[in-house]
């Protein structure tokens, strides 16, 4: 049951190009929209809870700016990036490299925040249940290394992809869009950085 | 349904009813409300009356009346800038006329300054009963509030601090005042001032839990006389009588853990979970107006709480019968 | 209507349909296994009508005992779990399924698309939507199990902290509250992502946002608020669990957190919530009107602009279920400004729709009935909005049974009676038969009249002084007359809603054929078969106005003359 074509002199301009956005594209935009408004309730969490601890530790006292993890994170926005366009200009070999560099700076990334962790439970005596910067510090700064940790992942999976070869430069517009994805969390990171290591303490 | 709702205050005039209507205050922030909601009814009901005659003249007027013959559509109409333009400004206007009256109300209301010598009364809510304190005059009671009528002349409004012992509650009284949540580390302040004496009635208003419902709110307006008398004999410390059943039962209420959650003044009972006992037979009810305190119903109470209010934070601490007996007849002298 | 239809040349396809013998296990393979929208709609549809049953279930019972006062038909916290999880089902459960249910089936052959963006994650979608109704569901079974009343949630569908907290709500009923809806949150998300790449990636050519039907505009707008509007809730959610599961103080008023922070969190989501269940029912009225009417939609850029407008500023108005909280009287001032605000461009559309149906030809059919019923009670329902957005006003009617009437009239008064309309008027597209007149008018009636007996005299009996959420009142407040008449209203609904599903079972197997233009209307979903065939077009449409089959059926009058 099929219904042919509806209207076969409908249009004036038959050579008009009729293009729509990326599909991929799209839904990585929508869903960094629905992310950022998660994040932004867990920063509106943060600041007004700002000071409002009944007992210590405050942030002044246990934080230590954690610059060499900011800037692996923030220069892996930049190998990504030389990634793409690797693979835009087919040099394969290339954009594993910048890729295969992004994945372990975000591994870095991962590893000094579990040891940033680490101090303040065992040494600093900060678990999330300690008291109100306790719970917003973890629960924000947690959200976002769940966030990395799964982009790692997918950066991850492309990377063994690449290795096995089937990676080539079609792939293109797929690989922008999941670098679209990083970009995004290094971002977040940028403002989570701000307001919990600069603004916060 | 406009009538409906007005009749309530076609029907009862002035001062207290058993039923609490918003459209029925006997004070000030709620006269000035209903005043405030008379305006705005009658600007919906104008709207009302205008939009819904349009719809009922158009399903009449316009309705395809199924002349078999006729298979035309109609003209097609696909807009009109100056009618958006009417539809979009008139409703601006309305907007603003009602966000300024509105605007003055709320800060005539909530900003009002406060009076030298107004009364003071501390709220605290529970799960699921009412505790007033009176700081300036040392009384503690609960769930039935007294407080002084305000002449026109010489007003004297009640400003009541809300506190909350454990998660939100609100009180309600709709015939004196709108209604002001209580939230833990959040104190709220509400006013009320009366120009009719007597018992008003309201209840929790946020949902608090399994006993939400009972709840109950019971507020004395006291002409000048009456709410000194009621002082006078909430500041006296309990009564003690030294009848052989009363002291019995004073004993068990010592020696059963009531005195672990209840305040009796002027003995060691000296609890703060549950109310205040010192005066209870000046209350008319019990269980923050579940019920009506007789004897038999206090009785009961004390046996079983959840006979009346299952859930209750009270426990039924398996009194023997006589204990039972002799507990009630000690509270029943607690005039 | 399908006597007066114009069959459009090379539409239908007179080849006899393939004869499919097909055993029953491979038809729920096929059901369970498929990426195709239009049965991953019927899905949502069939998902939102099985929790509308339940969800009414839990309704009735809650006025059997509220019909008389101090009743005891039900325990007290049997009553609390009652109305939480009536509440959570009638919005989660079924609001937001119908929503993706029509968007579903409907928008991509609106826009001339074979299927929805992503197929894949469209299925992902329902099953988590489902997966979370029935995690949500089996907290019945928990706790004390089928011998007492489970462990569902009775915390109210706004679960106010602190009562939420370890605390006060021991046990896991609020788990079973927060975790099962950031499940169906996830499935949410999935499906409005879904439906923004649709309709701004896989329209037909020739079709602009400003040639597409208003239904689909709608649910593009829906579907860029919930981005905003279900990740908040979320958010709170995982807060909430955290508190409650690793010792979090996000709420713990003893540790210097906030309840008041829940309350803003809470109805950040939940008041565009409320607009994301009625722009569905605003997309309807947006197609079935016109076609009922035999007029183009009035005003189709203005109510493009007006249904963006009501999405932006429906985001800044939610502290006004908060009012009496203790907010200063500068932010009182603000929430009743911009809730007054969000009135405008809604009653633009309302204006709108009547200036469609001035000059009209209007065809009362089904469909047709339940969109007018929609007008009035929507106007009602936006003035006692703008009542209740008067601040000392709200300070008396909040928390009361005036609000409930309110949202009600809105949530039934509005959507439910235009989800119905769309039923009635895409079933036959779905099936390829017509609904039964008589049944649907019957059901129509009962249901107006219940629907009104009910939420009419809720509105005066919160006047009088009832607040919501409790399980009985006392008998000398003067409301068990008004409760009993209510409840037997109720009663009368539910009559005309198990008319409604039985009309759904009986005109699938003996309804009339439909064709696959009954109601003779213009926009594209019309011009495939009734059902459509799995690939909706064999070749992909192209449009040139807003109705393109008005164009063919009218070729000396066409709109591309007028846009």
């Amino acid at each position: 049951m099929s219904a042919i074509p509806l209207i076969p002199n409908q249009t004036n301009s038959p050579d008009e190009p009729w293009s729509l956005p990326s599909r991929g594209r799209i839904a990585m935009y929508s869903l960094i929209i629905g992310e950022c408004a998660i994040f932004t309730i867990f920063v509106v969490a943060y600041i007004y809870y700002i000071g409002r601890s009944l007992t210590g530790p405050t942030p002044k006292e246990v934080l230590d700016v954690p610059i060499f993890n900011t800037i692996c994170l923030l220069s892996s926005s930049l190998t990504i990036w030389l990634a793409e366009r690797s693979l835009e200009r087919n040099k394969i070999k290339l954009f594993g490299a910048w890729w295969g560099l992004t994945w372990l700076l975000g591994v870095i990334f991962l590893v000094g925040t579990g040891m940033e962790w680490h101090k303040l439970i065992y040494r600093d005596g900060l678990t999330i249940s300690t008291n109100l910067f306790g719970t917003t510090f973890y629960s924000l700064v947690g959200l976002h290394a769940f966030h990395v940790t799964v982009g790692s992942l997918m950066l991850l999976i492309v990377l063994i992809f690449t290795l096995k070869g089937k990676i080539r430069e079609e792939h293109s517009e797929r690989i922008q869009v999941l670098a679209l994805y990083w970009h995004f969390v290094d971002a977040v990171w940028v403002v989570v950085f701000t307001l919990v290591y600069i603004l916060g303490r | 349904m406009l009538f409906f709702l007005l009749l309530p205050a076609l029907a009862f005039a002035d001062g207290p009813q058993s039923m609490p209507s918003i459209f029925a205050p006997a004070s000030t922030p709620a006269s000035d409300i209903f005043s405030l909601s008379l305006f705005v009814l009658a600007i919906t009901g104008g709207i009302f009356l205008v939009v819904a005659g349009i719809l009922t003249y158009v399903i009449f007027r316009f309705r395809d009346k199924g002349d078999a013959g006729d298979k035309h559509e109609p003209a097609q109409v696909f807009g009109s800038t100056q009618i958006e333009m009417a539809w979009t400004v008139i409703p601006v206007l309305i907007v603003v006329v009602l966000f300024l009256t509105t605007a003055r109300m709320i800060f005539a209301i909530q900003d009002a300054p406060k009076p030298a010598d107004a009364m003071d009364v501390t709220v605290v809510g529970h799960q699921f009963w009412w505790e007033f304190r009176y700081p300036k005059l040392g009384i503690v009671t609960a769930n039935e509030l007294h407080v002084p009528l305000s002449a026109k002349g010489h007003p004297e409004p009640t400003y009541l601090k809300l506190y909350s012992a454990d998660v939100d509650h609100s009180f309600w009284v709709p015939q004196l005042a709108g209604k002001t949540d209580l939230i833990p580390n959040h104190p709220n302040l509400t006013w009320v001032e009366p120009q009719q004496p007597g018992l008003y009635l309201g209840q929790c208003a946020q949902f608090c839990g399994i006993e939400h419902a009972k709840m109950l709110l019971r507020v004395y307006v006291d002409t000048p006389a009456q709410f000194a008398a009621w002082v006078k004999n909430q500041e006296q410390p309990a009564v003690d009588d030294q009848s052989p059943e009363v002291v019995a039962g004073r004993r068990v209420f010592e020696t059963e853990a009531c005195m672990n959650c209840h305040t009796i003044r002027g003995t060691v009972a000296t609890g703060r979970f549950g109310p205040d006992l010192t005066h209870l037979m000046s209350r008319s009810t019990i269980a923050s107006g579940a019920v009506p305190n007789t004897e038999v119903n206090l009785r009961e109470w004390i046996k079983d709480p959840d006979h009346f209010k299952p859930g209750s934070q009270m426990p039924a601490m398996q009194l023997t019968n006589q204990q039972l007996d002799e507990v009630t007849a000690y509270l029943e002298t607690l005039k | 209507m399908a006597d007066r239809t114009i069959p459009i040349e090379g539409t239908l396809d007179l080849t006899p349909p393939p004869v499919d013998q097909q055993t029953w296990l491979e038809t729920v393979h096929e059901w369970v296994t498929t990426v195709d929208h239009k049965k991953l709609g019927l899905l949502y549809m069939m998902l939102s009508i099985f929790f509308l049953l339940v969800g009414g279930v839990e309704a009735l019972a809650i006025r059997i005992q509220l019909a008389v006062p101090n009743n005891h038909f039900l325990a007290p916290d049997t009553y609390n779990r009652l109305f939480t999880m009536h509440g959570t089902t009638m919005v989660f459960l079924v609001g937001m399924p119908f929503l993706f249910g029509f968007t579903n089936y409907i928008v991509p052959l609106q826009i001339g698309a074979r299927d929805m963006a992503f197929p894949r994650l469209n299925a992902f979608s329902f099953w988590m939507t489902l997966f979370g109704g029935l995690m949500l569901y089996y907290s019945f079974l928990g706790g004390s199990g089928l011998y007492g009343v489970g462990n569902a949630p009775d915390v109210g569908w706004w679960a106010y902290a602190p009562l939420t907290a370890r605390a006060f709500s021991p046990g896991n009923a609020t788990d079973y509250w927060a975790l099962s809806l950031i499940v169906t949150g996830v499935g949410t998300l999935g499906g409005a992502i879904n439906t923004i790449a649709t309709v701004i990636c896989m329209r037909c050519k020739g079709m602009t946002l400003m040639r597409m039907p208003l239904f689909a505009w709608l649910m593009l707008v829906v579907s860029g608020l919930l981005l905003i509007t279900i990740t908040p809730l979320t958010a709170a959610q995982i807060m909430l669990s955290i508190d409650r599961y690793l010792g979090g103080h996000f709420f713990d008023t003893q540790a210097g957190g906030s309840a008041v922070v829940w309350m803003h969190f809470f109805w950040i989501f939940g008041h565009p919530e409320v607009y994301v269940l009625v722009f569905p029912a605003f997309g309807i009225a947006s197609e079935v009107i016109p076609v009922f009417s035999r007029k183009a939609i009035f005003g189709y850029p203005a109510m493009v602009a007006a249904s963006v407008g009501i999405g932006f500023i429906s985001l800044g108005v939610w502290a006004h279920h908060m009012f009496t909280v203790g907010m200063t009287s500068v932010s009182n001032a603000f929430f009743v400004l911009s809730t007054m605000l969000v009135g405008v461009p809604t009653g633009i559309k309302l204006f709108n729709w009547l200036a469609t149906m001035w000059g009209g030809k209007i065809r009362f059919k089904v469909p047709m009935l339940f969109c007018t019923a929609f007008l009035f009670q929507f106007l009602i329902a936006g003035l006692t909005g703008i009542m209740l957005s008067i601040a000392p006003w709200d300070w008396q009617l909040h928390n009361s049974y005036f609000v409930v009437a309110h949202f009600h009239y809105m949530l039934v008064g509005a959507i439910v009676f235009n989800i119905f309309s769309g039923i009635y008027y895409w079933y036959p597209k779905a099936t390829g038969r017509m609904m039964s007149e008589t049944l649907g008018k019957w059901h129509f009636w009962l249901f107006l009249i219940g629907f009104h007996m009910t939420f009419d005299l809720m509105h005066v009996v919160g006047v009088d002084g009832m607040p919501r959420s409790i399980y009985t009142y006392e008998a000398d407040r003067g409301w068990a007359h008004l409760n009993m008449i209510i409840s037997i209203g109720g009663f009368i609904q539910a009559i005309a809603v198990l008319i409604f599903a039985y009309n759904l079972f009986w005109s699938y197997y003996r309804g009339r054929e439909a064709g696959s233009d009954p109601w003779d209307a213009w926009t594209l979903e019309w011009s495939t078969s009734s059902p459509p065939p799995v690939y909706n077009f064999a070749v992909p449409p192209e449009v040139k106005s807003r109705r393109p089959l008005w164009d063919i059926k009218h070729p000396e009058d066409p709109d591309w003359k007028y846009e």
